[in-house]
């Protein structure tokens, strides 16, 4: 038993390398295709996601004038549409009704160009209504006083989006980013629909040629896990930089210092003036002659480390 | 209008729904006040200070800043707010950013300073507050006073005519209301036209030298501390008072 098990593997070891040896740049060259469309995909689906969610985050008033509250009103319904239709449906479907559809209703006198586009086309609009829930769900989940503190000195609501929310909400949705980076890894694969040549499609290409089909199987097994696995790896990664150190260093310098001389100090009287009182005071005088010490002894060489 | 007003608040009323929280208040704060709002939870004080800094906006009435109503100008609430700080009870410091940029970022962004100029200001409120040494800290690693007191020194670095504090020291331990008090202490001595929202009696007492004492949504008594702790009329105040006293 324990020996055929083991001869099993012997075959299937000698039947991936033959298998490789004779179509082993196709394999590449079609997980080439499926991680430039992943990753593509996923950029202008995520692109797509935020500016579904920018827009639903608009405030409107009921003081707000007729014109712009119907405008609101009616963005909002057409990205309702949007994610409902293309959240509730199979993207192998998808991809069949656009792919065909658009020569089918111009009368052939429109066809998509090129496979590419159109497979891109496909997966990031797919991609698109999921993350602009996601989004929409990250938004919610900043605290209402990030949004009140920027309001308060000012912002109006596109810096407040800019500057305040949207950096947090990006921090918040990295994983979800990442799920479905992941997820269109694998998913791209129903694009042999229409026949774009990823790594799926490959496999079917060479099966069809010589109807062994497991040991193709398990090297497209062994390649879609690589990719899944450097993908989460690489997101960990990025998770860990954007927190930054979780530690931080007291800063006991004057940090004008560097600057002295580069920026003229406003006139007396106006609201920057900084001669008035603190120059008058001797104390501060004092600690002025122990930075410029200070300024001595480290020769300069580590200003502006911090 | 004469310049003797910063803020005048007339006829002022908020309902939520069908709850009337604030039902006609009129005040005016000038130049150099420091005004207290003190009364019991769900007096409106909180609203009435949210509806001035328009977070809030009123159902009726007219705020005047510097005899403008900045209700009827359009768009007008990003440049007014500007004008007028607000410092919150939960802090709501930008996570994001350093406490320098959290500084910064208002001056540069709202009021188009200079980068250099807007660092120069910075540091001088942050000085001010003593949170110079942690400028490259982000708000998650300090405690709720230094985070109140950089909340103070990011409103301060706009230059602000007004400041509004809604109970600034509420969120904090007894040892931590002390700093963020002290910090508050010396920019009323400074001269800073402040209305602060609070339940700290000895600082509405001792520092402001004007106390609004609101109760269901109306001002029940107003006037000097001296008047108001000393001689209230308004029952409402009186028992107020009595229950404080029992307290501490």
């Amino acid at each position: 038993m324990l020996q055929t098990v083991a001869q099993q593997f012997a075959q299937l070891g000698t039947d991936i390398s033959t298998t490789w040896a004779a179509s082993g740049p196709q394999y590449l060259h079609g997980m080439w295709n499926t991680i430039s469309l992943a990753v593509l995909a996923t950029l202008i689906g995520c692109i797509i996601g935020f500016f579904c969610g920018i827009l639903q985050t608009i405030p409107c008033a009921k003081s707000d004038n007729v014109i712009k509250r119907f405008f609101l009103k009616l963005i909002n319904i057409i990205i309702r549409i949007y994610v409902e239709v293309f959240r509730g449906t199979p993207m192998i479907l998808q991809a069949v009704f656009i792919y065909y559809g658009l020569p089918y209703f111009t009368g052939s006198q429109m066809q998509w160009s090129n496979v590419f586009v159109a497979a891109l086309f496909i997966v990031s609009i797919n991609t698109g209504a999921y993350m602009a829930e996601s989004v929409r769900g990250g938004f919610l989940s900043i605290d209402p006083g990030q949004t009140e503190g920027a309001k308060a000195i000012g912002m109006n609501h596109f810096q407040t989006m800019l500057y305040v929310i949207i950096p947090q909400a990006l921090r918040v949705l990295l994983p979800q980013i990442g799920n479905n980076l992941i997820i269109n890894i694998k998913d791209t694969s129903v694009m042999f629909i229409i026949s774009y040549g990823e790594l799926f499609s490959v496999h079917r290409t060479i099966v069809g040629a010589t109807f062994v089909y497991f040991p193709s199987a398990a090297i497209e097994m062994a390649a879609y896990l690589s990719m899944t696995l450097i993908a989460s790896f690489l997101l960990r990664w990025l998770e860990k930089r954007m927190d930054g150190s979780n530690n931080y260093e007291l800063v006991n310098e004057d940090q004008l210092v560097g600057a002295a001389g580069t920026y003229n100090h406003p006139g007396k009287g106006s609201p920057f003036d900084e001669r008035s009182k603190e120059y008058a005071n001797p104390s501060a005088a004092e600690k002025c002659t122990v930075q410029e010490e200070l300024l001595k002894n480290r020769n300069g060489s580590t200003r502006g480390d911090r | 209008m004469s310049e003797t007003t910063i803020l005048e608040v007339r006829h002022l009323s908020k309902s939520f729904g069908a709850h009337q929280v604030l039902k006609d208040i009129d005040f005016v704060v000038r130049p150099g006040d420091v005004t207290s709002i003190i009364g019991s939870s769900g007096s409106g004080k909180s609203t009435l200070l949210r509806c001035i800094n328009l977070l809030e906006t009123p159902s009726s009435g007219e705020i005047l800043f510097h005899g403008d109503n900045i209700m009827k100008r359009k768009g007008g609430a990003t440049a007014y707010r500007s004008r007028v700080g607000m410092v919150f009870q939960s802090f709501n410091l930008f996570n994001n950013m350093s406490v320098l940029d959290n500084c910064i970022v208002g001056q540069t962004k709202v009021l188009k300073r200079s980068k250099a100029e807007a660092k120069e200001n910075a540091m001088k409120y942050l000085e001010k507050v003593g949170m110079a040494p942690y400028i490259n800290a982000k708000p998650r690693q300090l405690s709720g006073g230094q985070k109140q007191r950089v909340a103070i020194a990011r409103a301060l670095a706009m230059n602000p005519e007004v400041l509004l504090f809604d109970e600034p020291t509420s969120a904090l331990d007894p040892e931590m209301v002390g700093e963020v008090l002290s910090v508050m202490q010396n920019l009323a001595n400074e001269g800073m036209t402040m209305l602060v929202v609070t339940h700290e009696m000895a600082f509405a007492r001792d520092v402001s030298n004007r106390v609004v004492f609101m109760t269901n949504g109306v001002i029940g008594e107003e006037g000097t501390p001296d008047q108001v702790f000393n001689h209230p009329t308004n029952p409402r105040m009186i028992e107020f008072l009595t229950r404080f006293r029992q307290q501490s």
